[in-house]
């Protein structure tokens, strides 16, 4: 099979598979569904490893599948896909991880009425991530950015007789579309200078022109380009001040939350940023923003998961907090410590998630780490992954973030100015995460027991379609930093990127290498937080969770628990007057300009008496005057 | 005699409004299946005229002389604009007649009006004689106006009055503007002509460009309906019977944007521009404001009406842009809000009947109770907000990406509806399809039946096929808005 071929299998199986099991959803049995949702995953990750292997790292596959949208001057718009080393890079962790998670959720939706809809929404998923990370314009980008929009939807509600779930799930749609309009903006305003909208095109041609002295750094035109953009990563990416959307995103299934909300969909603002991160090589002021964005919700968004009780939602605000530390990445053009960061991101979190999903599966649907504790003597599965997810996203060496958070952390101290303090900023984040993440931990697993009597009893190990992927994802957790080493030891992934963010250095000019004499302070001092955080969070919480077991009634810990208000802060100051506004639209029409209507009409009713006397009030009579009168103009224009 | 495929697609349906008055009255199946047998052959042949020249020109030609004294000719043509609006026309027709139910003893009179409509609707489209254009513009009036009248709820009198008063008087300043128009191409070449051809070959005086298009503009605004004469609408609607809302939202209200493409502007080309920032700010305030009130509304079909105010805003948007992708995109999304909304009327009709309430609390978790309609409904939804793959997205893409190129403002307030679009829907959506159901009653409505699944069925895959291949209708769209932009760019 040529190349191009095994590009559009990638993009269309999952797609078909949806549309296969949407039409047989009430012939198959539910294994035999989710089998099939399992392969159309897999496929495309074969696929995908396949074309890694033949495709070199400075390499492109370009494959058409049809026309889509023509515009004038030749500026069309195609159904067409485009595998590099950045979209392949995704797309290997996509299918992969997908393919995991597919299989554990095999499991645990077993018994579900919804089923086989589960699959359906997850396929449609994977093809919709897919797209938007190989479409090779920016339509279709913007394509699959809605689609993973609409899947996360309908997967946040999916339990939609709960008006909670069905809410949360809309919250996520419309702060997504505030984001999505930013891209939008972004987008027509690309075609506006560029006169296109294929991706390759629009890097190719900034190139040119940077080359032809026609483009400078701090461009106008370009820097709003790279701002509208970021509005619309903020949003899929879950960044200050379009967060919100996340934590209640955990409403879905668990399986959705490790998928979704933390290895795949929320990373699509990242990958737009790297994509054309040429725009923020060439905008001081974009990056900058890019960066303490990222920096400020990394630390914000960790200081509400110090506080929250509920096994989900830490892992939730840690997602936002990861993001965030990518975005600094980005801003401080350490881009490929960023897509480093994304990558091993995906291993843990998911991981992490996964964990959660199996005890609270095991829990019977219990999601309050203050009612667990001694999970580890009943779950020793769950416990040794989970542990190690946690030992990752501490950042605790060998294992994959601690790699990835230090080389984002140390570019950003190195970067000087401004850099630096967001570097800061990034070192407080990590001993919070730490010490956060051990709470978590020892709440869950190591604390004295706070079971009650009914959910222990049920108490047992989750089955091995939950276990495998578990321990499948610890493997990676264990070994992801391998990809891109400190030290000048081998740097596989920042190698295969290389030709991604050439564009952008060549802009830059040349970035002087972190020396290993800078390096290795770092990495201690970057150990020192993380195994000291840790330890905090271990040492605190390991005779059980103390007063927090109790909502805090007052002061920082009130505040933090309810997640800085935030969500009342916005009720009030957006939602309300919106509503507040479309209510005196209603009254406005309804009275202002109707009312005036009606006054005119009472005028035209001693008009209308005449009429009325036409209206004899059987409609026979009705119908022999108007079909007398088309006959007789049928006659006449005959 | 010159008689086409144009005549043909105009007076089947009046053959058949004949035949189907001679059907006995107490037999609804029979009365039912010979309207449908009508509708769907009209349907099939509808689908030729799709095969266009692709240089923009008009095409199945037919010229009868009809009033030579005052140079009125039976003349007909379609081109890329008009010829998928009247297959929509011909498609929306027989889902309706499919679709029929709850009419009672008048039954027969209904379908001959719904074929009647159809006559006027196809010929609008098809007349290139802009006083048979007018005679059309004035026969579509008269079947809806007792669609409303007779069939309609419990306020139709009201509503039906308000619906024939607006478009009334939106008409007669048009009338006089064309019999200015007329006399004025005798005064200026001897002979009187009304034929499209032959007043583009003569235009106006710029003074009375702007009398004559403020005529038209009116007449066309009306229909629209453009910010702030739409409140007709949401009565209309809320008062229709649910055949005579998928023909309002369906085609009727893309008579305007037509008018404004086919006559208003390409005679009147130094009004047209004259008039464009006026007429686009009332658009984007139509769409803002549209968007704010169906968030207001509790009531399925006034929230429905609503969202058309907002949808038609997006589309003069795009037709006043004068920007070769806008109007395109403006040509397309009347075809989609047409689709989409005319399957919103559909859908919201089937799940009134079942239970005679519009209430969007009156329902709840009907995604459980009912799960095809809700699905539909659901899919309906994203169609309307243009989630990208179903058909609204490419129109309102290729507006806002048009738009921008020129009036970059005008395209970012217009792009707000899209942020709106999806509250107001979504929270249409959640609170008749999610969560519990609010009473008794609400746990008992039925799902869609076969017939009503298949009536759906024809939208739902135009929905998918505009959203994936639109290149199909924006090739054909593409050169005809060439055509009539061309005059607009000189000078």
């Amino acid at each position: 099979m040529d190349q191009k071929t095994l590009v559009l299998a990638i993009v269309l199986t999952p797609f078909l598979s949806a549309g296969v099991l949407w039409l047989l959803r009430k012939m198959l049995a539910p294994a035999l569904a989710g089998a099939i949702g399992s392969l159309a995953v897999l496929l495309p990750f074969a696929c995908s490893l396949y074309l890694f292997k033949q495709m070199p790292a400075d390499g492109a596959i370009q494959a058409t599948l049809a026309r889509w949208i023509p515009l004038t001057g030749g500026a069309s718009v195609d159904l067409a896909f485009r595998v590099d080393a950045l979209s392949l890079t995704w797309t290997l962790f996509i299918t992969g991880i997908g393919f995991l998670i597919h299989v554990y959720s095999n499991g645990y939706m077993k018994g579900d009425a919804g089923f086989t809809r589960f699959f359906i929404y997850l396929n449609l998923f994977v093809g919709s991530m897919l797209t938007l990370v190989l479409g090779d314009s920016l339509p279709l980008m913007f394509f699959g950015w809605e689609g993973v929009g609409l899947c996360s939807y309908l997967l946040i509600g999916f339990w939609f007789s709960d008006m909670e779930n069905a809410k949360a799930g809309q919250k996520a749609f419309i702060v997504n579309r505030i984001g999505d309009l930013g891209f939008l903006l972004g987008l027509v305003l690309i075609f506006r200078e560029f006169g296109t909208l294929n991706l390759a095109d629009v890097v190719a041609e900034t190139t040119r022109r940077v080359d032809a002295g026609t483009l400078v750094s701090g461009d106008p035109t370009i820097t709003w380009i790279a701002i509208f953009l970021f509005i619309g990563a903020c949003g899929k990416s879950a960044q200050l001040p379009l967060f919100v959307w996340l934590p209640d995103a955990m409403a879905g299934p668990t399986p959705v939350s490790a998928l979704i909300h933390a290895a795949t969909m929320v990373t699509a603002g990242i990958y737009m940023v790297a994509r054309l991160s040429v725009f923020y090589a060439l905008s001081p002021v974009a990056s900058t923003l890019v960066a303490i964005v990222g920096a400020a919700t990394a630390l914000f968004s960790a200081t509400i998961a110090l506080k929250q009780r509920d096994i989900k939602k830490v892992l939730a605000y840690s997602t936002c907090s990861q993001l965030g530390y990518m975005f600094l990445g980005l801003g401080v053009h350490a881009y490929t410590a960023s897509v480093f960061h994304v990558v091993t991101h995906a291993f843990f979190k998911a991981l992490l998630f996964l964990g959660a999903g199996s005890v609270i599966h095991a829990l019977h649907h219990e999601q309050d780490a203050m009612k667990m504790g001694g999970l580890k003597k009943y779950l020793p599965t769950t416990h040794r992954t989970f542990l190690i997810g946690c030992l990752a996203l501490s950042g605790i060496p060998p294992f994959a973030g601690f790699f990835s958070k230090d080389k984002i952390i140390g570019s950003a101290l190195l970067s000087g100015g401004l850099g630096f303090w967001l570097g800061v900023i990034g070192l407080i984040t990590a001993l919070m995460t730490a010490f956060y993440t051990f709470r978590l931990y020892t709440l869950v697993f190591a604390s004295p027991e706070r079971l009650d009597h009914h959910t222990k009893e049920h108490l047992h190990e989750s089955p091995a379609a939950l276990t495998m992927p578990l321990q499948l994802l610890m493997v990676l957790s264990i070994v992801g930093g391998a990809l891109s080493l400190p030290l000048h030891l081998p740097d596989v992934l920042g190698e295969y990127l290389s030709s991604i963010f050439a564009p952008a250095f060549k802009v830059l000019g040349a970035q002087h290498e972190h020396t290993i004499g800078q390096e290795i302070p770092l990495l201690l001092l970057g150990t020192m937080i993380a195994v000291g955080g840790a330890y905090w969070g271990y040492a605190k919480y390991n005779q059980g969770p103390g007063a927090e077991v109790e909502p805090a009634k007052q002061g920082l810990a009130h505040t933090l628990e309810n997640k800085w208000f935030v969500d009342e802060i916005y009720a009030l100051v957006v939602v309300g007057p919106m509503r507040v506004l479309a209510l005196l639209s209603g009254f406005f029409d309804k009275y202002v300009i109707d009312g005036l209507v009606n006054g005119l009409g009472n005028f035209a009713d001693s008009i209308g008496r005449v009429v009325r006397g036409l209206q004899t009030g059987t409609v026979h009579t009705y119908a022999l005057l108007f079909v007398g009168g088309a006959a007789f103009l049928a006659l006449v224009l005959l | 005699m010159d008689f086409g495929i144009l005549s043909l697609l105009i007076f089947l349906p009046l053959v058949g409004a004949l035949i189907t008055a001679l059907v006995p009255r107490g037999n609804g199946n029979a009365l039912r299946g010979c309207a449908l047998v009508f509708g769907l052959v009209n349907l099939v042949l509808s689908l030729r005229i799709l095969d266009l020249p692709m240089d923009g020109s008009l095409a199945f030609l037919e010229n009868v002389r009809w009033i030579e004294r005052f140079g009125i000719a039976y003349q007909l043509g379609v081109d890329g604009i008009s010829a998928p609006l009247i297959v929509l026309a011909c498609l929306i027709v027989p889902i309706v007649i499919a679709t029929t139910k709850h009419i009672g003893d008048n039954l027969k009179e209904y379908l001959v009006l719904l074929l009647l409509m159809e006559v006027g609707m196809v010929g609008v489209f098809a007349a290139t004689d802009i006083m048979l254009f007018y005679i059309f513009f004035e026969l579509t009036l008269v079947p809806l106006y007792f669609l409303i009248g007779v069939f309609g709820g419990e306020n139709r009198r009201y509503a039906a009055f308000k619906f024939f008063l607006f478009t009334a008087a939106g008409s007669l300043p048009m009338l006089v503007a064309i019999l200015y128009m007329l006399w004025h191409h005798r005064e200026v070449t001897g002979d009187w002509s009304a034929a499209y051809q032959a007043l583009l070959a003569h235009p106006l005086p710029a003074g009375a460009q702007m009398w004559c298009f403020l005529g038209f503009a009116l007449a066309f605004a009306i229909k629209v309906p453009m910010f702030p004469l739409h409140t007709w609408l949401p009565d209309a609607h809320v008062q229709a019977p649910t055949g005579g809302s998928i023909i309002l939202a369906g085609i009727m209200l893309k008579l305007g944007g037509y008018g404004f493409l086919r006559f208003a502007i390409p005679i009147m080309p130094e009004a047209a521009k004259a008039f464009a920032p006026t007429l686009l700010v009332l658009s984007v305030i139509g769409v803002i404001y549209g968007s704010y009130l169906a968030w207001a509304q509790n009531d399925l079909k006034k929230l429905v009406a609503c969202s058309s105010v907002a949808h038609m805003g997006f589309v003069m948007v795009g037709v006043f842009a004068f920007e070769p992708n806008a109007m395109r995109g403006a040509v397309l999304q009347m075809l989609n809000h047409g689709i989409s909304t005319g399957a919103l009327f559909l859908l919201v009709g089937a799940i009134y009947e079942r239970r005679h309430k519009r209430g969007l609390d009156d329902f709840g978790g009907l995604a459980s109770i009912a799960p095809a309609a809700a699905v539909a409904l659901i899919v309906t939804s994203m169609s309307s907000i243009g989630l990208p793959g179903l058909n609204g997205f490419v129109g309102e893409f290729m507006i806002i990406l048009g738009t921008f190129q020129k009036l970059p403002w005008i395209a970012a307030l217009t792009s707000l509806g899209i942020l709106l679009g999806a509250i107001y829907m979504l929270q249409m959506v959640r609170r008749v399809c999610y969560g519990k159901p609010t009473s008794e009653e609400a746990k008992h409505v039925t799902d869609l039946t076969f017939g009503e699944k298949l009536a759906f069925l024809p939208l739902l895959i135009l929905m998918f096929w505009i959203g994936l291949a639109p290149h199909y209708l924006i090739d054909r769209i593409g050169p005809a808005v060439d055509l009539i932009l061309k005059p607009l760019s000189g000078s």
